[in-house]
């Protein structure tokens, strides 16, 4: 599904990410973990187009996606959210998630100006989906609300009920627990689920070991920039080495 | 003293020449809000529609609907060139060189026009007659009929547009969060092509529609400009309604400043009320605080 092949990504001296290669499968939930600084938030700069590699390449069911700038990717079909939220605060939180779906409308301009009838019909399909996603995420009720005016937890929610109103095949998620309560947490861990139900491939940084280790298939550990270990939930947590990288040796 | 009459008729063609002022200002709020640069060259779009379109009608003798609808064309051509050559190559500038280039840009569109057309003043014919009609105790023209239809039309497509397409949505959303809106798949640098397209197609029907009242020549885009520009401050550089109101209080209040008081101050007036506002109310009349941005 999504392949990296040995990135590497230097910031004046120092090397965030070194020679790291990875393949995300198609349809599962695959965390990445690691110390701090250890390069997970600079691996998902560059995967998801923020940041372009030093060296190594990204590739996207095949096709080499390296250094695309994030609107392109969000068309072919890769989307992300932020750990910090990015929402349209002054829209109305279904006309945030009716933004998501900007790029299946084929009206541009010209068409808005000139075929009103067609318009007004795509607009309401529009409306509609974007309704559904709301639903699917549990803010159907909260459609009309101004988005800046949400909760943290639930802004966090939207921000992915947009990404999925741009249907995506993969997501990544950078940090989704931050800043949650344990409640919005479970809830948030229940959407991803039902996200990863729908056939879409899930990628998420994680500080929440719970979480990770609840939700996720697979796991990435990285330490130092490097690729330090990559398995089950299960194999990561007996891993001596990775139980050294958190815990320091000793 | 002034009869009530003739304050209404000065508030009459205030409102009228306010309605421009209006049309202009939101031109500069819809480029400041999807660019955050202040496009000095918005008063030659305005000066491009009244030009355009007497080279239309006289020179390749267009009927009058023709020659509009081309001068907005190519005067909306002529915006996206410019979004293209001055603006889009330098993206990642500060605000202040880019509003530079657009001082530039104003002075060399002038230039060409000068160039090619003259110094001279040239009319447009009004769009149906001179016939006055009356109102009240005042007198309007029907071309005031005309732009007070157009710029409530043109108003009522732009917040139809804004609001109540995917398109305009998305436009919103990029001057909302810049990089939210890329995260969605929003093209950010198209999306500031079509606000240089839009408002250089507002810019120059504001240009056509004023033309049979004032003539029109090759400078005419620095004044229209700069008064649009006062109308956007006044409103907050909002692309809605506040704009509105703040070109018709430029117009109106020159239009009583000029009629009662001297009609050689008609200019300083809408000055004047520009640095009132910057000094008081910098966020504009209509604007709670300066963190919203709309």
């Amino acid at each position: 599904m999504l392949r990296g092949e040995a990135i590497t990504r230097t910031f004046g001296g120092i090397t965030a990410l070194d020679d790291v290669s990875f393949s995300f499968a198609a349809g599962k939930i695959t965390g990445i973990i690691g110390p701090n600084g250890a390069g997970k938030t600079t691996l998902f700069n560059i995967i998801t187009g923020i940041y372009a590699p030093t060296e190594g390449k990204v590739f996207l069911e095949g096709k080499d996606i390296t250094g695309l700038a994030p609107e392109k990717l969000a068309r072919m079909g890769m989307v992300r959210t932020f750990q910090g939220i990015e929402l349209f605060p002054q829209m109305t939180v279904l006309e945030n998630v009716m933004v998501g779906r900007h790029t299946k409308s084929k009206s541009g301009i010209i068409a808005s100006a000139f075929k009103l009838p067609g318009h007004i019909r795509e607009e309401k399909n529009i409306r509609e989906k974007a309704l559904s996603w709301l639903q699917f995420a549990g803010l159907g009720d909260l459609a009309d609300q101004e988005a800046g005016s949400l909760p943290f937890g639930r802004g966090r929610i939207l921000e992915i009920a947009r990404a999925l109103a741009l249907e995506p095949r993969i997501i990544f998620m950078d940090e989704p627990a931050a800043g949650l309560n344990s409640r919005e947490t479970r809830e948030l861990a229940g959407l991803i689920r039902k996200i990863s139900e729908l056939g879409i491939t899930i990628a998420l940084v994680e500080h929440d070991m719970e979480l990770v280790m609840d939700i996720c298939e697979e796991i990435m550990v990285l330490n130092l920039g490097r690729k330090l270990a990559w398995g089950t939930p299960r194999e990561i947590q007996e891993n001596r080495e990775v139980v050294m990288a958190y815990l320091g040796e000793g | 003293m002034a009869s009530s009459d003739q304050i209404l008729q000065y508030c009459l063609s205030g409102l009228s020449t306010g309605a421009i002022y209006a049309l202009i200002g939101i031109g500069f709020a819809i480029i400041y809000n999807s660019t955050g640069i202040i496009n000095f060259a918005q008063g030659e779009f305005v000066m491009l529609g009244g030009m355009l379109t007497v080279f239309f009608l006289s020179v390749a003798v267009l009927p009058l609907p023709a020659a509009v609808t081309a001068a907005v064309l190519v005067a909306t051509l002529v915006g996206v060139i410019f979004e293209r050559l001055a603006i889009r190559p330098l993206k990642d500038a500060q605000p202040i060189t880019l509003i530079i280039i657009t001082i530039g840009g104003s002075i060399l569109i002038r230039g060409i026009v000068m160039l090619v057309w003259g110094k001279d003043t040239h009319a447009l014919p009004a769009f149906s007659g001179n016939e006055p009609l009356f109102v009240g105790g005042a007198t309007i023209l029907p071309q005031h009929l005309w732009i007070f239809v157009i710029t409530v039309l043109i108003i009522a497509a732009n917040r139809l547009y804004f609001h109540h397409s995917i398109s305009g949505k998305a436009m919103r959303a990029c001057s909302y969060n810049a990089r939210a809106s890329r995260l969605v798949g929003i093209d950010v640098k198209r999306m500031v092509l079509f606000s240089f397209a839009i408002s250089a197609a507002m810019g120059s029907m504001a240009g056509i529609i004023i033309a049979p009242l004032t003539m029109t020549s090759y400078d005419v885009g620095v004044m229209l400009g700069l008064k649009g520009f006062c109308a956007a401050i006044i409103g907050g550089m909002s692309s809605g309604i506040g704009t509105v109101f703040g070109g018709l209080i430029v117009g109106v209040l020159e239009s009583l400043g000029a009629g009662l008081v001297s009609s050689g101050y008609k200019d300083a007036i809408a000055f004047f009320i520009l640095l009132i506002i910057l000094f008081l109310r910098p966020q504009g009349l209509f604007r709670k605080g300066e963190t919203e941005r709309v």
